[in-house]
């Protein structure tokens, strides 16, 4: 009873992003491009790693100005989705499961599959006679939430590779 | 380092309810119900800064994502489709505790401390003394206090007390994407609300409305509505503190000793009138409120 | 976007059709409630449904899906019949008075030139009409001569009438003319409207008429060029429009330069088919933009073979695989299924191997039974992926999707962990062309990698086999310069930095030679630095200017806006040149004078254009080039005969049609639609599938994407598939809210709740009532546990536009059960 002070004054939840970090970066559903702060754990010193444990509009941003839709305050749920794959898997032909595989053998056996194809169907001239250099056995597609220098080092690829069969979300 | 926040209220307390030292603009919440398009961003946010337990929620047929507020869902949109004199509407309006200036639910509590209005304004309940008695939903005229099973503490809207605290605005707020919510001062809320009602009214709106309801005092949370039926927006047209709850508080406000008593009362009670809280609409969600999915 | 988001705070007026901006950009819809706010505007909604857009609109229109060329027609009408439309503008910036040769005619559904054999037009017979002799187009600037194009879209638009309108489109002629009235009201100086569309247009077999039905709108009411007007697609995805500007379709090289075709055999033979003439002499002159094509085009190849590319091997233009033929979206899995396709004539095998990074096609591509059987027949695949989707397990897909069991598909399939967005860095490019730096937060999960490593994995070991091995032309591999500091996992920046093209050679002033511009290694200011004798490399000339001397400007965070209209020309970059406004030349009268002076696009002052970048020479007076810097005849085209189905829209039904065209029953749908084959490309009929079907997004789910979130807010949110059902519809049928539904059509079968809504009202087709329902798109087989649903392309058919050979999506048949 009395002046009791507890009664005066409340502790409110902590601020919980006060010491996190902020990184910049853009939000990566639809084409407006909001601006979006992540907040991971930690300092980024050496010994911390860094995990999301917030997103939040970026204020300075011209176009959302802080704003974000329902998909871009939950993007952290998109980061730590228990459901990511984290390692490469193969599944073999009639298989009815996937097994997991090195990089190094992932790579090679998906290098040594393009280079058999390639050589297989390789045509040099059409039936008309002109020169075509394209490799008709390969399809490629991609890019929607990938980066522009992603999408310019795809490019070089097909090209090099010879792909006719390539498309990317714009048509669809 | 954790914030404190000077009490303007507490419930079940008479004396040191606040020290006077320190004043604070009261703030507020507005809500333009003519520009909200139900996006969610709102329900998204306060999930997400409050670290709130998902619900295991299900398609029923509406893009209503619960039918009421849940101990682990404080921020709710209701929509509601309505022909108004042959022009269809789909009205959306945020739903949250309101914040009231006088509010019901402090004065139902009967747990010392349990319920707060800070200097500002904001209603919160501090889960340190809360005992889950559930006084305080039947003395909320807008039915938001809902009880947290695993929890066994009462949970609601904090109007993001923790980020005022530091100078931010609510996350409900800051993502709205479209800006039918603003958040500041009441007095500017206010005006920013009476601006928008004349705007509504030159363009055709002639029974557009600020809803401020007068009968708890005014609330933190100001709401823009199209037309004057506070009803179709899942409102009530002039909500009060029941005199029940005022005439039982003031029995007992000065019987700070009575609080232990009260709680188990108070529980018992509650159980008694409402059997286990919030009972889910349909057989197998069972599981909402567990705070578990 | 011609224009930007923030520049829609700007228009008086904003027609939203053929797009939900609310439910689908939402923080781009921030601006459009700004101009409401703030101005006054109204906001018109156009569409099929009354959507989340529709209910903070000031005026709704239903119309029924696949029927807006005849509701913009009735508005081109409206606006030409009671003169509200700019005619200042017009006879300036369009080619209105462009005189057509008289072997254009359009009868009974078809325009002259249609092969009923190939299914294809003869667009010569809708040339403009010039004269050699003198070089010069023939116009009428009184616009009366009955062949001028604004004559003949007089003529054309007749009969559009508010009656008709309502006749085809279900919308009520009191309706309409309300929003005929709205939206004409900025034909004039002193206001500006905005149109606003996205894949609700795109997604038809006449879609890209629609569009530019809508822009040949915009161009009458003279708003196109200005701040607060403007023709805006707002695209899908972040990098949708990066991806395109890429070279991420088939017929394009990044840049929008075309994917060489078989008849183009040499450099000099490619660079002048993309150079087009003009004979466009007389009125004002044309900068033809592309007369630079060869610049753009060399400095690529210099990019991507390096020092291989040399003026005596034509720059490696031999190496660039040629194409014969269409190799797009549903012509890769009709060739995949069928195991083979025919160019130039001869058979030529059909992919048997298929790499995937960040999409899945078994879900978004149409007619899934089709894809899953067509996949079925590869050799091996490769899915680059945060999760695992459909496509990835397409051989495990539950047994209605048709496919055979597991045992019996031969495809090896390898799934490899990808990284987020925050987990990498780079540039996203957004509907409105800003390219915007994003800083990496923090490593990817597990083994998990960047696609650019795991793609500079396989590209340098495929390199490595040619080496040692030898092999098919192992110099189209060979020579493509992979020259980073760390090829396995490339720096973003300096890849941006190959994007915006540096000098190889000291570059002089044009105008002094003595003055050198750019020292040999430094990054171009810009395209107007690129040359054609490999002095220049450049991975993408419209991104030049992006990574110049002064550093990254997609980089770049100031938010000042002197302009007060929201251009931020300091923030990230915003391709061609930083411009934030395309063709804001037409912003200006003939003077060069603003049409309105407190929304200023560009003017001249002078001496030069000032205010946003101009999209014109800046030291160019006024009267010296047309606006339209990029066509030949250097003013927009009201009249387009490069198009394939028609130099005009005109309404055609979806290829699924729910009823006769009202305007010619003998050609009902589009002729030269896109369609396939297959066995497994059937068609279904108003006769058996009286229902029109659309399907969308929701707010609060991202594609195919999210339902693979586990314990995520998102899914909480919208908790399952459902299915919009007229309230009036479902009384008829007895289904109940809430109750499960089964949708069918010709090529397939899925179960959902429905959702009973007053938001769908029937459509008065021709007399006749016509249903319309609508599916949300966001579920499939693959999913986090409890959020597994159908796909709803399992409906949709293979058929699509003639121009882009995108799929219709938004209108397809289909019947409705009680399940």
């Amino acid at each position: 009873m009395g002046f009791d002070l507890s009664l005066a004054r409340a502790e409110v939840r902590q601020f919980k992003i006060s010491r996190t970090t902020e990184t910049r970066s853009i939000c990566p559903y639809c084409a407006v491009s909001c601006g979006v702060i992540i907040h991971t754990l930690g300092d980024r010193s050496k010994n911390a790693t860094s995990a999301v444990v917030h997103i939040e509009g970026d204020p300075d941003h011209p176009i959302s100005r802080g704003s974000l839709c329902p998909k871009g305050i939950t993007l952290k749920d998109d980061i730590n989705n228990p459901m990511r794959i984290k390692s490469p898997k193969v599944r073999r032909p009639g298989s009815d499961h996937w097994e997991e595989i090195t990089w190094d053998d992932a790579i090679a056996g998906i290098a040594r599959h393009l280079k058999d194809t390639r050589d297989r169907t390789f045509v040099a001239k059409n039936a008309k006679g002109q020169v075509v250099n394209r490799t008709p056995g390969l399809a490629m597609i991609g890019g929607c939430t990938d980066t522009n220098e992603f999408n310019f080092l795809q490019w070089k690829a097909i090209s090099a590779w010879g792909v006719p069969y390539r498309d990317s979300q714009a048509r669809v | 380092m954790a914030q404190t926040l000077e009490i303007r209220r507490s419930s079940a307390s008479m004396w040191g309810s606040h020290t006077g030292i320190r004043t604070a603009e009261t703030v507020a919440k507005y809500i333009d119900t003519t520009t909200c398009i139900g996006c969610k961003a709102c329900e998204a946010a306060c999930q997400e800064w409050n670290d709130l337990h998902r619900v295991a929620t299900r398609q029923t047929g509406t893009y209503q994502t619960l039918p009421e507020l849940h101990a682990d869902f404080w921020n709710l949109i209701r929509f509601d489709e309505r022909d108004v004199d042959g022009n269809f509407n789909w009205l959306m309006r945020k739903d949250q505790c309101m914040h009231c200036a006088d509010p019901g639910c402090l004065a139902a509590c009967p747990a010392p401390g349990a319920i707060v209005q800070y200097q500002n304004g904001i209603v919160d309940v501090n889960q340190d003394k809360c005992i889950g008695c559930g006084y305080c939903a039947t003395g909320c005229p807008f039915n938001v206090p809902k009880f947290h099973t695993s929890g066994g503490k009462m949970a609601k809207c904090t109007l993001c007390v923790d980020r005022i605290d530091v100078g931010l605005e609510p996350a409900c707020i800051k993502a709205c994407p479209t800006g039918c919510l603003n958040f500041g001062t009441k007095e500017d809320m206010v005006a920013l609300g009476n601006g928008r009602v004349k705007q509504l009214k030159a363009s055709g709106f002639k029974d557009a409305v600020l809803y401020d309801p007068q009968g708890v005092n005014g609330t933190s949370v100001v709401t823009v509505l199209k037309y004057n039926k506070p009803d179709w927006y899942e409102l009530p047209a002039d909500p009060h503190v029941g005199l029940l709850v005022r005439g039982w508080k003031n029995v007992l406000r000065p019987l700070g000793v009575f609080a232990a008593f009260a709680a188990v009362v108070g529980t018992f009670a509650h159980f008694a009138t409402y059997g286990p809280k919030a009972p889910p609409e349909d057989g197998d969600e069972a599981d909402r409120g567990s705070g578990q999915v | 976007m011609t224009n930007g988001w923030v520049d829609i705070k700007n228009a008086d007026v904003i027609l939203a059709m053929g797009g939900n901006p609310a439910e689908n950009h939402p923080v781009g819809f921030k601006w459009f409630m700004e101009a409401k706010r703030t101005r006054n505007a109204k906001l018109v909604v156009v569409d099929p449904r009354f959507t989340r857009t529709a209910s903070v609109a000031d005026l709704y229109a239903p119309v029924r899906s696949g029927s807006d060329i005849a509701f913009l027609l009735g508005l081109i009408r409206y606006a030409l019949t009671t003169g509200r439309f700019h005619s200042d503008y017009v006879k300036i910036h369009t080619n209105a008075p462009y005189i057509i040769t008289d072997k254009f005619s359009f009868n009974d559904g078809l325009f002259s030139g249609f092969d009923g054999n190939t299914h294809q037009y003869l667009k010569e017979n809708w040339a403009y009409e010039g004269d050699p002799k003198t070089q010069a187009y023939s116009l009428d600037q009184t616009l009366q001569h009955p062949r001028c194009v604004f004559q003949l879209l007089k003529k054309h638009v007749d009969r559009y009438t508010p009656e008709v309108v309502e006749q085809i489109c279900g919308t009520p002629k009191e309706t309409f003319l309300k929003v005929a009235d709205i939206v004409t009201s900025t034909g004039n100086a002193e206001r500006c409207g905005t149109l606003t569309y996205a894949l609700g247009w795109t997604q038809h077999s006449i879609g890209v008429q629609i569009i530019r039905a809508g822009a040949m709108l915009q161009l009458l009411l003279g708003n196109v060029g200005r701040p607060g007007g403007g023709v805006n697609a707002f695209r899908g995805h972040s990098n949708i429009q990066g991806a395109t500007d890429t070279g991420g379709t088939f017929e394009t090289l990044p840049g929008y330069l075309k994917t060489p075709t078989a008849q183009l055999q040499t450099l000099k033979d490619y660079n002048d088919s993309g150079s087009p003439t003009t004979l466009n002499k007389q009125s004002w002159a044309t900068m033809n933009y592309w007369v630079n094509y060869s610049k753009f085009m060399v400095s690529l190849l210099k990019a991507i073979y390096g020092n291989a590319a040399t003026k005596e091997n034509d720059f490696g233009y031999a190496w660039l695989p040629k194409v014969d033929g269409n190799y797009s979206w549903m012509y890769i899995y009709d060739d995949m299924y069928r195991g083979s396709s025919m160019r130039a004539g001869a058979k030529e095998p059909a992919p048997e191997g298929f790499l995937t990074f960040g999409m899945n096609p078994v879900a978004l591509g149409p007619n899934v039974k089709k894809m899953i059987a067509a996949l079925s027949k590869l050799k091996w695949m490769v899915v680059v992926e945060n999760v695992e989707i459909e496509t990835a397990k397409f051989w495990n897909a539950p047994k209605e999707y048709g496919g055979a069991p597991p045992s019996q598909i031969q495809t090896e399939v390898y799934l490899l962990p990808a990284s987020g967005f925050a987990e990498k860095d780079g540039t996203f490019t957004n509907s409105a062309r800003w390219l915007q730096w994003k800083w990496k937060a923090l490593d990817p999960p597990g083994q998990s990698k960047t696609d650019q490593e795991i793609l500079s994995r396989i590209f340098l070991a495929v390199q490595n086999l040619y080496r040692k091995e030898g092999g098919a032309l192992p110099e189209q591999i060979l020579n493509v310069s992979w020259a980073y500091t760390n090829p396995v996992n490339p720096d973003l920046g300096e890849v941006l930095k190959e994007m915006n093209g540096k000098a190889l050679a000291d570059l002089h002033d044009p105008k002094d030679a003595t003055k050198v511009v750019k020292t040999a290694g430094q990054q171009i200011d810009g395209f107007g630095q690129l040359m054609d004798d490999g002095t220049t490399m450049c991975g993408n000339w419209l991104h030049s200017g992006v990574y110049t001397e002064a550093g990254n400007n997609a980089q770049r965070r100031n938010n000042a806006d002197p302009t007060g209209l929201g251009m931020y020309h300091n923030w990230g970059f915003s391709w061609p040149a930083n411009r934030r406004i395309m063709y804001n030349r037409a912003s200006a009268d003939a003077e060069g004078k603003p049409w309105d002076p407190t929304r200023v696009g560009i003017q001249w002052n002078g001496q030069k254009w000032v205010g946003d970048v101009p999209d014109m020479k800046p030291d160019a007076p006024p009267g010296t080039y047309g606006a339209f810097i990029m066509l030949p005849e250097g003013v927009a085209r009201l009249f387009a005969a490069s198009l394939n189905d028609g130099p005009f829209p005109e309404h055609y039904e979806p290829v699924e049609a729910p009823v006769a065209n009202p305007l010619h029953p003998n050609v009902t749908s589009n002729p030269v639609a896109l369609k396939f084959a297959s066995d497994k490309d059937t068609l279904g009929t108003s006769d058996k599938f009286p229902i029109v079907c659309t399907t969308y997004r929701l707010t609060e789910m991202y594609h195919y994407w999210t339902k693979h979130q586990e314990g995520g807010v998102l899914n909480e949110l919208q908790p399952g598939f459902f299915v919009e059902i007229p309230e009036k519809l479902a009384s008829q049928k007895g289904i109940a809210n809430g109750s499960k539904v089964r949708v069918t059509s010709a090529r397939g079968s899925i179960e959902g709740v429905a959702m009973v809504t007053q938001r769908l009202q029937p459509f008065k087709i021709n007399g006749k009532e016509l249903w319309q329902i609508g599916l949300p798109l966001h579920w499939g087989y693959a999913a986090a546990k409890g959020h597994t649903g159908p796909l709803v392309n399992f409906l949709t058919a293979s058929v699509g536009d003639p121009n882009t050979w995108t799929p219709e999506y938004k209108a397809f048949l289909v019947k409705l059960d009680k399940a």
